[in-house]
Parts: C-alpha cells; structure tokens; sequence
C-alpha cells in the first residue's frame, strides 16, 4: 500500500470530513453532488454531465474491478463515456487499492492521478449524503495541507461549451443519418445509435445543425443549467419547424422543453442513481433507470402542443415529454444507461422507428 | 386491480431440513401478513409446529398437516377455498402444488392458483424444457443432456467430455448432484442420482466460474426489478447454500451486472412469473460468457437473504403481487412515500455464511460441493469487506473469533484444504496467508477472485502488525481503529496485542474495550433503508459499523427500552423454536404501553429479524462487545436472556458481570443450574436424585466409577479430537476405542463420566415461574427410551403413558427446583423415570425446544406468560391443564441424512435432526401417523425388512411385527430376528447380510432394487461405533430414500398406529378445532 496523506472536504456550510488522499494530492472545488449507483465508476466518472461537480459515491466499496482497456472502437473508447475524467473530485468510504478484472488494464487510483483528478476515502458517505439530501446540494472542496481554495459554483458557467465538442465528426456509415448534437454527450449514446444503422453526425453545442441533411436529431446529456444553452435552444426551435424526429436524453429533455415553451428549475439534490422508477404517462407500464441531473423540467410548464411522457414515480417530477401530434420526445433519463439498467434502450428503436416513418 | 379472493390456502414448507430451513417461515409469515391485510381469510397448512406463521393472529386458519397432496386435497374439500399459494413453503410447497394440479385438483374444485401459474413452475423445474425455453430467448444454459438410465448417461458423457456434473430433477438443494471426473464416478454418481429422480442431467462443468444470482420481481403488468443482486465468494461447483455470499456483487463491472440483469428480466418475463423468482448464473471470470444455472419460481432461501440485505420485503410484495396489484400500486414500507417499483440501493455489504453441523455425524464426508450440507446461515453487514466478514465469522459460532486470531488447525494440510474444500476452506485461507502463500497462489488452488483474496490478506497483514505490538498503550490509536473497520473484535485484539491466554480472555477483552472507549474509538449505528439515503426514511432496521462518524438514529433515555437477545444461526440443536420464543417475548413486549422492544439477532432466515416485529432491530452480533455496544447507547430497562436459546443464556454471567440489568430469573441462579456441579450439590440438599456422575482426569479413575455404577456410561469428554462430544460406552473396548481416538482426558480436558440408565422413561417438564413458584407448565414424554436425545426423540404430550404418580412426583421436583433457584422466567428440566424413580438429568433457566409445541398444543402461550414475568407484571395461572385436553400432540424430528454423505443415520446421545413437526391427533395414533407422514414417512405398500438388533428390541418389536403379519405385510428379516420370530411365530422371509454378498435373496439388493417399503434396523447398541451390516443397511436406505426407523418403540408406536388405522381415518381438523 502506498503511503496515505490526509485530505479534507469542506462543505460550504462548514462541515468538515477528514479523510485520506488516494487520487492526485491537490485542491479542487465543485458542487458536492452524491450518486446511489452501486456500478459504474468508470462509466460515471467520464460523463460529461458530471463537469464541476465533486461525486460522492454512497456505495461505500470502490475501485473493487478497477479500470478497463482503452481500446477504441468506431473512434471512441470502448468502455468509456468520454475521453476524459469530468468529475472534479471523487469521494468514497473503502477504496480497494487491489483491484480484479479480466478487463481492467489500471487502477482507479492510478486513472485519477493520471487525469490529475483528486480522490478521497475513508469518509463517512452516508453521513454526508445525508447532509446533502437535508440542506440540498451545496457546493464544496476538497483542500489538501497548504494549498487553499475557494468555493466555485459551476452553475454560473457555460459547462457544456467547456464538455462538446469543437468540430463536427462524422461516425458510421449508416441508412439513417442522425444528428447528435454534443451538449457533452456520453459515448453510449453514439454506440446506441450506431448499432441502429446510422450515420452520426456529432456537432458542437452551438452549431447550426439544420444546415446539416439529417434525418433526425438526437439531443444529448450534458452538464449545468439548460439556460446556458441559448444557441442550442434556438437551433432546436429552428428544428421543432422543420419537423423531422427529434429525440432528446436529460439536458436533452430539458432543451427541448425550453424550446417549446416549458421552464426548468434546480432540484434539491438531484437524481444521481440507477434505480429511478419512472412510469409512462397514463398506463401501467414502468421502467428502472439510470439518471443524473440536477435540474429539471417543469411539467406545467409545457407548450399546449406538448405532454409529459414520463413521470417519476419517487417524487412525480418530469421524466419526459413528447409532442402531440409530431415526432419530438425526450426522456429525462438515460435510455443509453451505461452505467445503469437497461430497461429503457428501446427508445432508441422508437427513435428510429419515428425516422423510417417520417421517410415515408 | 386487485383479484376477487376472498379464501385462500397457503401451503408452508413442513419441518426444516438442509435445503429448506427457517427461511420460509419467513416468506410465509410475510405473505400471510400481506393478505390480512388485502382482508382474504388465510388457510395454513403446515405441520411445523415451532413456526411464527403457525402461531395465533397470523393465519385466520391453522392445519398441522403434512404437505402432500392428499393432505392437501382434504383441506380444499373441507374449506373450500378460491385460490392457493404455492411460492412460500419451498420446494416442498411447490412440488405438492404441481402434483395437485396435474391430478386435477385444483381444476376439480375450482382452486386458483396465485402468482406464477404452474406451468410456468413446470417449465422451470424440469431442466430440459427450461433449457429449451431458454434457447428460444437466445439465453444461455449450459450443455446438458437429460437422461433416464445410466447408459444413457455415459452416451451423453462422450458427448460433453470430461469434468460433467450430474444433477436429479425436481429435488431439494441439488440432493443427488456431484462433479464426475471420469465414467466410473460417472456411473456412481448416476445410479445414486436416479434414486431421488428418474431423470438426470448430465451437463457441462463450468468448475471456477463466478456464480451470481439476480432476485427479480415481476408483476401481472408485466413490471420488472431486480431487488438485489448476489456473488458467491466460493466460485462455481460449491452450491450457493454452502458458499460465502456477499451482496451486492463486487467483482462485476456495470457491463457485466446489467447484462445479467437484463437476461434475467428477459427471463422471467418469458416464462411468465407473477411475483418473484431467482435466476443463477455462471458467469466467465474472463469474458462476458455467462450460463443460466437454474431459475427458481419461488420464495428461496437466496430471496430471505436478499430481503433482509435491502430491506425490501420479496415475499410480501409477492404475495400482492399474486392477488393482481402492480409494483407501482404498492407502498415500500421502509419510505411509506415511494412505491414498490423500484430497485434498492445499498451503502453497505452484506455477507453470508453458512454453518454446518458436520461434526454431530459419524462418518460423514466434510467435502463441501455441489450438493447442500449446511444447515443455517448468517448474514453479516458492514461498510467494508473485511468487517462483514469478520463479523460473520464469529456469528458462525464455531468458536471462530474472525478471519484471525483463532486456535491455529489441526492436522490440516493447507493445499488439499484448499483445492478440496471442507467447511474449514476460510481458516486454511487464513492459515496460507499467514504461511505466507500469495494471493496468487491461494487462487489457483481455490479459483475464488483475487478481490476477495485481497480483502481477506488486509485482515492478515493487519494481524502482523497488531501482534508487533505488546500492550495498548504501545498500540497506536491509528492501527486500532484501523483494526476495528476491519471488523477486528476486542477479543481478536485482545489476543493478538496483550496476548492473553484463552482464561483470561474476558479481562483482555475488556481492557481493550475500557481503552477504545477513553480513546473515542466507538463504533456507529447505521440504517438499512433500501436507498442509500437518498430519501429520508423512518425505519428501525440497523446495524453497527466502525466505517462511520455519526449514528443516524438517536437515543432515549428512559429506560422503556427491553433488548431480547435472539438465537443466531441455526443449528442442530437451536432453530426455528427459538425465533418462535423471540417473536412472542417482542410481541408481549410490543403490547405493553410505554415499552418499547429491541431486537439483537442476525440470522436472515428469521421473523425476529423482520424490522416489523420490533421497535428497533440490530441485526448484528451476539457477542458481549456488541451486545455492551448497544447497551451503552440504548440504555435498556433490561435484557432477555432467556428466550434465544443457549447463545444468550451463556452471556447472562458476562453481562451481569459488567452491571447490565437481566430480566428475570438471576444470572446467579442460572449459573447454578448450568454449572454441573453447583447444580449436583442443589438437587443432593433438595434431596432430588440424579443420575451417578463423576468428573474425572485419568483413565484409571474413570474404571474405577466404572465399577461403581456399572456400564453402560455417558462420557462427555471436555476436549475433542474426532467425532461426536458425548457417548454411550457399553464395555472396555469402547471406552478404551473412545479415549484414545476421539477424546482426549487429561488434567487440563477432564471427562465427565455419568450412570445411563437403560430403560427409562424420559420427561421434560417445560413451564413459567414467578419468584421461585410456577405459573404453568406443561409435561411431556418421549416416546423413545431415555438415550435418545431430547431433541431427536418423538414427543408425546399430553402424556399418554405416565403413571399419575410420577406425574405428581415431577410437579413437586420441579415446584422444589424452581423455588430453589429462585426462577422468574421460563425453565425446561428433563427426568428420568423408571417405575416412579424419578432423576433429574437437566435443568435450562431457558426457554426450551418444546415451548411452541406445547404451548400451541395446550392453548397457553408460555412465552407470553415468561415475559409478563420478566417484565415484572401481573400473570394469572392458566385455568387450563394438561389433564383437560381431548387431543394430543406429537413432536417427532425431521433428519436430513440423505444430504449427508455417508452419515450414520443412527440416533444417540448427541443430536442429529435438522428440524421437527407437531402434530394433532383426536388421539395417539391419529397423532403419530400424522407427524411420522409429515417427516417424510410413508404407510408402507407391502414389504418390510426387521433387523431388529438387541434382544429386548426383539421382544419389544415382537407384537408389533404379529400385527403387520394380521394386516397382510410381507416382513422380511435378517437372520437373528428371522429365527427370533420364527420361534415365536411370526413368518418372515430371510434376507441375508449385506457382506453376504453372494448369498441370496440379500438385504442390499432389496433396498437397491427398491423392493422394500420401510426399513427397521436397530443398532445393537447405542454406541455409534456400529457393526458395519448394520451402517450398510441404514445408510443405503437412506440413499435409495427408502424409510428407515432405528428405533423399537417408535418402530412399534409407527406400526401400530398404521395398522390400526388408515390414511383415511386421520383427523382433517384446523387448529382451532381441537379445544
């Protein structure tokens, strides 16, 4: 075992957690958020959604099957959901500086120190969890000896222009062609839409896509407030006249909301977990999700010409919208899952299925 | 959309045995609950009598009936019910409903079936047919081949190649399975296989694979979760009854864990399951290869373990499910806010570990495998591995202090210990660490994932430098809470840093405890809430870690708070009837305004640790560190030392010891019953008579009492090498055999030497005192001769064969020993008599095995009574007794020989059954064919071997054997009962020996063949060192699941009561229905 340093998180209500340094020893700050899922590290850490924010994970065992390969496959990594680490921090209870996976090429320790991204252990998670769950997500550092820091609320910038990309990239060579647009999208969303004979074309957050020839637009996750986004909102407007499918996942929802007249607001804490049930509206047909964001679309809010199409079943907030009558809809949650439950992946053929239909 | 049921029937699981144990008393007591509340009115069959599901206010009605389907078939006729659940009683539930169904009886009486249809039951059971309905999904099993002969099996053998592993349809816990190497283990495999079943697997062996379970729930609207997900510690090719399991899995990537996820909604929505089911995987340690193992459509014992590790309640939920609701209609009740459609999320880890009696049985193989052998189970929880486990490891209770820090191995070869496993492989996994063998290493032999491996060379490495240090002030505080989140106990550290001997021990501890305590090193309680805090829950389900800074509970000082310490693992010896005690101690606590109940306990097959059945539930351990623990912050009015069987009771010195008030009868005077002399001295100035008895240190002293009183004798030797504790020794070369190769006696390990008398009536007086007078009792008799152990014998009460002499001799024995010894609670004693000479052979300060069954016979609920007691409130004498019942009871006990290979299925002094029924009969006979059927026992067709031992076996079997002759029975004899009846005019037809093979007709080809129907064969004596025709006979009985009686009376009690009555004449009466 390594030698162990001391490091601290400071909560901007002043509660200190003592813990101990296994990820790169420096000084961070971010909103504090906490994540139930009991899988997924690797998925979780390189999602983009999760820019600025410090991850508390409430499954207190981690870095049990360290990290994967890095092999590529149709030009992204096969077992990441970005080329990078987002998260600005990584807080856990037992860390396994051993670690046992066929497909593990590193540990997460060595990943975090190679990404420069610090992690602590040996805290009390569900202590802070609470914390986090009473008084809502609050913002936090993580401050090792002699290096001060200070607070920083990453809701004040555009993190989605920092998480997109910055050209546009052609993936597949597929019947279908799908524009993705990356309000900092997780690779399974590209692979999701691969394996349904497509071509994807992935373009920045900013970008006027309704130039592009497409035959749908799928809107992505990303970090941060939706209101950020006023170019993206504008172009999906542009795109809601033009008519053809459209199908938006998280930020996607939220964006596409916005753009139809809706409103979004922050939620307490968030809904950071694999194991959100959400139910179709007006039937008896129920999925598991995966899920993170911390804000959320308000369901009164919708245009006339619009309907929830999801709800959530824990606390009855907005989990999807569609349109009425033309082929626009979106889930708050992750049908991509990686990490999560794959329940809802379907979609993606729904998706499809709306394109083939609107070819005829 | 609820379904229109306004009765239904609930078929229980019978008496547990290995492979279907307490854990559905649980599932049936949760689906009774969940249908009261639906308001359908309940119907309960289930002969086991200890179970909380068969107590008062849980079923609106009670039959203590075997689970078949005759019996089954009267219940329906009588009662007239709309449905009927099959998934709560285990397999026995669920093989009795699909035999129902496929006669026609329920379509007969219009009886439907809840939850998942039985086709769907059909389908999953039978190997073939659920493979091919698998493959129709594109999911994979394995390669397998069902065969109805052993040639076919070795077709099907060339075939698969080499290693394959055999498997018989339709059984209980994988009876029958085992791994083949090559064909002649092949061919031994499949003919014992074919025995249980006439169809067997011949399959690939996925050896060293990952094995994995998914629980999943499925409701009519075709809604699916998966509760919990479950990774066996022991790779493929150990039954998952008897592997360490840890929940959630923590080997597999989210790739992995939601790819079997998704296989298994995909599974149990094609084979059309309406509630909750269990999927087994194989899972590839290298690649994402995978095998569905087996799918269970059922409650399971996997499914308790998963309730009790999330906190979601599988079988209540299931049971709603069953009448139609969908997962989103239903509240969790841990949030009372969100709904049942939802998966938990842990923040902890769960670890269960079986425990196994192995030692309680001669000749047993300790190989553990394929097939089931344990026979409870614990769960641990903690935030890191190493503290789960440890944990776990002391709950065991086999005298394991953790991973470490126990008394080193004897005579194990760490290599074979490891590539071959026994119930031992976790200490050889210690043991080759601490010899230094790498993690490496330890895998190749063992294929259990390096992770693991890992975690558990934590424990040893922090072992090394605990014991660097020599006293607790050299012990940095660092290194000691570091120890205390790996689960170390005070007694582990105790012993590593003071290095104090196994006698003073108890100081160590507390020395220990004493310094944590000024060094703020404290442990934390944490809860189990199904969502990781994620929403705020009020619930009181808890357990206590070292991985914490702050408690998420609060405390109250009022001293309204009553702690019960419950029974722990179960085990030969204490099960199922000690959660009945528990729950009812809560439950009387729990109706008393201003009280509030507190539960220590941490056995997942329970109802005590259901978090409903209490106020607050720690389920964690019941060691004197944890139980002070939680002293120190619940701040008790006082502790029930006397209702979780002997765990707790051994504690009642120790706790008081450290000033902790005990409920009821004085931990003084408990002392003074267990302790074997203070409890002479008592009965010698009481002037009560017991059995001679010497404590002795030398072979030379042990002749001598010998001579005194006479073989044969009961040794208890204090120290054993081999084999069972206590034995009858009937001459010279037994004891000497004894002494030298299976115990040890010596200054240090004296052997206690005591006068058995032959013969003798045993009695067991259960009953509530107040200050030294009894409140109620009740006294019962064994069928069996004294000799038997009490827990292996048939018990009969009332009694139907005591003279009122004795009866009155054992009141007043008993008013004089409980005024003695000052008893405020429960006691159970057991006597001897022999013509009106009564001796007390023991007395437990304790509540007792026979407390539900005789309270539930008389109608008096002597728990109820006992904690009223102990609580210091006012009780009234029952106006009921004994004498005033028209109906008796019969406790007889369930074995599970045939799960133990090679076991001696013979009965001694040292128990050996797995569970028990109790039954009700309008009389005797009525009353033991009825529990002597729900054992397992079948009326014979025609053929019945005697091989009646002893002389006065002989004569005591001699009217019984007249009478099946008058009934028309072939008797079929080996040569000394065959002359013995000769000569007294019984016809018999001679088999010969098993060793005289080539004499024909002999016994072993009428057992293989199947040509008897009831074997009785009594052991010349009650040593366990038996003859080897003897042990021939009784084990291939066994093995060829022909019924096999060793003992005469009950022999003769079973022979009589099936001749003088038929299937027919038994009483089809509920409960309520005997006054």
């Amino acid at each position: 075992m390594p030698e162990i340093k001391s490091i601290k998180l400071i909560l901007e209500d002043g509660t200190v957690f003592e813990g101990k340094s296994f990820g790169y020893h420096k000084s961070v700050a971010g909103e504090v958020v906490f994540n139930t899922a009991m899988t997924g590290y690797p998925e979780s850490l390189t999602d983009p959604s999760y820019k600025g924010q410090i991850l508390v994970s409430t499954y207190p065992l981690i870095g049990n099957y360290g990290v994967p390969k890095d092999e590529m496959e149709n030009g992204v990594p096969k077992f990441y959901e970005s080329d990078r680490i987002h998260i600005s921090g990584l807080i856990i209870s037992d860390y396994s500086f051993e670690y046992s996976h066929w497909n593990a090429k590193n540990s997460l320790r060595e990943w975090l120190i190679q990404n420069e991204v610090p992690g602590i252990f040996d805290i009390d998670t569900r202590a802070l969890t609470k914390i986090l769950r009473e008084k809502g997500t609050m913002l936090g550092k993580i401050e090792v000896e002699g290096q001060p820091v200070d607070f920083y609320n990453p809701n004040e910038e555009n993190l989605v222009a920092k998480v997109s990309t910055t050209e546009k990239i052609v993936y597949g060579n597929g019947k279908h062609k799908v524009v993705l647009v990356d309000t900092g999208a997780k690779y399974n969303i590209l692979r999701c839409l691969l394996k349904r004979d497509t071509t994807v074309i992935r373009v920045p957050w900013d970008y006027d896509f309704t130039s592009e020839d497409y035959d749908g637009i799928m809107l992505s996750n990303g970090p941060g407030d939706p209101v950020k986004c006023q170019e993206t909102i504008n172009n999906i407007k542009k795109a809601i006249d033009i008519g053809k499918p459209i199908f938006g996942i998280c930020l996607g929802n939220q964006l596409l909301g916005i753009a139809s007249g809706g409103s979004t607001y922050k939620l307490k804490y968030g809904h950071r977990a694999h194991n959100h049930p959400v139910i179709k509206v007006g039937g008896t047909t129920c999925y598991i999700t995966s899920q993170n964001h911390g804000f959320a679309l308000d369901s009164n809010s919708l245009g006339k010409d619009w309907e929830p199409l999801f709800i959530n079943l824990n606390d009855d907030t907005n989990e999807g919208v569609r349109h009425k009558t033309k082929p626009f809809f979106s889930t708050q949650f992750h049908p991509e899952a990686s990490s999560g439950p794959t329940d809802t992946e379907f979609l993606f053929d729904d998706f499809i299925q709306l394109i083939e239909n609107s070819k005829k | 959309m609820k379904k229109d049921v306004k009765k239904a029937i609930i078929l229980g699981s019978g008496a547990l045995k290995i492979g279907e144990a307490g854990e559905f008393d649980y599932s049936g007591s949760q689906a009774l609950k969940a249908l009261k509340e639906e308001g359908v009115y309940t119907v309960l069959i289930n002969p086991n009598i200890a179970t909380i599901q068969t107590s008062e206010n849980i079923a609106d009605k009670i039959y203590f009936l075997p689970v078949t389907p005759f019996f089954v078939e009267q219940v329906i006729k009588k009662e007239n019910p709309d449905g009927i659940l099959l998934a709560f009683g285990g397999q026995t539930a669920l093989n009795c409903g699909v035999k129902l169904f496929e006669a026609g009886i329920l379509e007969k009486y219009k009886v439907e079936v809840l939850g998942t249809p039985v086709q769907s039951i059909i389908e999953t059971e039978d190997r073939e047919i659920f493979a091919n309905k698998l493959a129709e999904i594109d999911v994979k099993t394995p390669i397998s081949v069902a065969v109805t002969s052993v040639e076919e099996a070795i077709k099907a053998s060339k075939k698969i190649g080499f290693p394959i592993i055999i498997r018989a349809a339709y059984t209980l816990g994988g009876m029958g399975s085992g791994f083949c190497e090559n064909e002649e283990e092949l061919i031994q495999r499949a003919e014992n296989a074919f025995s249980y079943s006439n169809q067997i697997l011949v399959e690939e062996s996925l050896k060293g694979w990952k094995e994995v379970e998914y629980e999943v729930v499925r409701d009519a609207y075709n809604n699916c979760i998966t509760v919990c997900n479950m990774e066996n510690f022991d790779p493929l090719g150990i039954h998952t009854g008897e592997s360490i399991v840890v929940a959630p899995s923590q080997t597999l990537s989210n790739s992995e864990y939601h790819k079997l996820r998704e296989l298994a909604i995909k599974i149990i929505r094609h084979v059309g399951v309406v509630g909750e089911c269990n999927v087994q995987y194989a899972l590839d340690p290298f690649s994402e290869d995978y095998r569905v193992i087996e799918v269970n459509a059922r409650l399971s014992r996997s499914s308790a373990l998963a309730s009790k590790a999330t906190g979601y309640p599988l079988a209540f939920v299931a049971a709603k499910l069953g009448l139609g609701y969908g997962l989103f209609e239903l509240k969790n009740s841990v949030t009372k806010v969100t709904s049942t459609f939802f998966e938990p999320a842990l923040d902890y880890i769960v670890c269960k570990i079986p425990r196994w009696d192995l030692n309680k049985f001669s000749g047993v193989s300790k190989q553990i495998g394929s097939s089931m052998k344990s026979v409870g189970e614990i769960m641990a929880i903690g935030r890191t591995f190493e503290e789960a486990i440890q944990k776990g490891l002391r709950m065991v209770g086999q005298g394991s202090h953790g991973f470490v820090a126990n008394h080193p191995m004897k005579g194990v070869d760490i290599d074979t210990e490891l590539a071959e496993p026994t119930d031992q492989r976790i200490f050889a996994i210690a043991d080759a660490l601490q010899a230094g063998y790498t993690v490496d290493q330890i895998y190749d032999l063992t294929k259990i994932d390096k992770w693991f491996l890992e975690k558990l060379k934590n424990i040893t490495d922090h072992e090394k430098v605990l014991t660097k240090y020599n006293s607790l002030k050299e012990l940095p505080d660092t290194d000691l809470l570091l120890a205390k989140k790996m689960g170390y106990s005070d007694f582990q550290i105790a012993r590593l840093v003071l290095k104090v001997p196994g006698e003073n021990i108890q100081d160590g501890l507390l020395a220990v405890r004493t310094h944590r305590k000024t060094k703020g090193i404290l442990p934390v309680v944490k809860q189990i809430d199904t969502l990781a805090g994620e929403f705020p829950a009020q619930i009181n389900y808890l357990y206590i870690t070292y991985s914490g800074s702050e408690n998420d509970i609060e405390f109250v000082d009022d001293q309204k708070s009553v702690i019960v310490l419950g029974s722990g693992a179960y085990r030969i010896g204490s099960s199922v009837e000690f959660d009945w005690c528990s729950v009812n101690a809560l439950n009387t606590i729990n109706s008393q305004e201003g009280y509030r109940s507190i539960m220590i306990n941490y056995n997942p097959e329970t109802v005590s640790t259901d978090y409903d059945a209490c106020s607050r539930l720690y389920f964690d351990e019941l060691t004197l560190e944890r139980v002070l623990d939680i002293i120190d912050m619940e701040k008790p009015k006082g502790v029930i030392v006397s209702v979780g069987g002997q765990i707790p009771n051994n504690l009642a010195m120790k706790l008081h010891s450290q000033n902790v008030p005990i409920l009821g009868t004085s931990p003084l005077d408990i002392d003074r019953a267990e302790d074997r002399n203070k409890f002479s001295s008592l009965l010698d100035d009481l002037k009560v008579d017991q059995p001679r008895w010497k404590q002795l240190t030398t072979i030379d002293d042990i002749y001598r009492f010998v001579d005194e009183v006479g073989f044969p004798v009961l040794v208890r030797p204090s120290y054993v090498l081999s084999g069972a504790a206590m034995n009858v020794v009937s001459n010279k070369d037994e004891m000497e055999h004894f002494l030298t190769l299976a115990a040890n006696v010596s200054k240090q390990h004296p052997v206690v030497v005591s006068e058995f008398i032959e013969e003798a009536k045993e009695i067991e007086i259960d009953a509530v005192a107040k200050n030294g007078e009894i409140v109620a009792y009740a006294i019962s008799e064994h069928i069996e001769f004294a000799g038997v152990h009490s827990g292996d014998a048939t018990i009969v009460f009332p009694p139907q064969k005591l003279y009122i002499e004795t009866i009155r001799r054992i009141k007043k024995i008993s008013r004089e020993i409980a005024k003695a010894l000052n008893i405020s609670g429960p006691f159970n004693m057991q006597l001897l008599a022999k013509d009106n000479d009564i001796k007390v052979i023991e007395c437990n300060l304790r509540a007792s095995r026979s407390f539900p069954f005789v309270s539930k016979v008389l109608k008096v609920n002597l728990i109820d009574i006992a904690t009223r007691v102990m609580l210091g409130l006012p009780v009234e004498k029952p106006s009921k007794n004994l004498f005033e019942l028209d109906c008796v009871g019969i406790k007889a006990p369930q074995f599970s020989f045939a799960r133990l290979q090679k076991a001696d299925p013979v009965l001694g002094v040292d128990m050996a059954s797995t569970g028990e029924v109790g039954c009700i009969g309008v009389d005797y006979y009525d009353a033991v064919l009825q529990s002597m059927i729900a054992v397992g026992y079948k009326i014979p067709e025609k053929n019945i071997l005697i091989s009646s031992g002893p002389v006065r076996s002989k004569l005591e079997l001699l009217s019984a054997a007249k009478l099946l002759q008058e009934k028309g029975y072939n008797i079929f004899a080996t040569a000394g009962t065959h002359k013995f009846f000769k000569e007294n005019g019984v016809n018999s037809t001679l088999l010969y020996w098993p060793d005289e093979s080539d004499k024909k007709p002999n016994t072993l080809d009428y057992i293989r063949n199947k040509k008897l129907h009831l074997v009785i064969n009594i052991p010349k004596n009650l040593s366990t060192e038996e003859l080897s025709n003897g042990y021939t006979i009784r084990r291939s009985s066994v093995d060829f699941n022909i019924p096999l009686i060793t003992n005469a009376r009950l022999a003769s009690a079973f022979i009589n009561a099936f001749c003088r009555m038929s299937i027919d004449d038994i009483s089809i009466k509920s409960w309520d229905e005997y006054k």
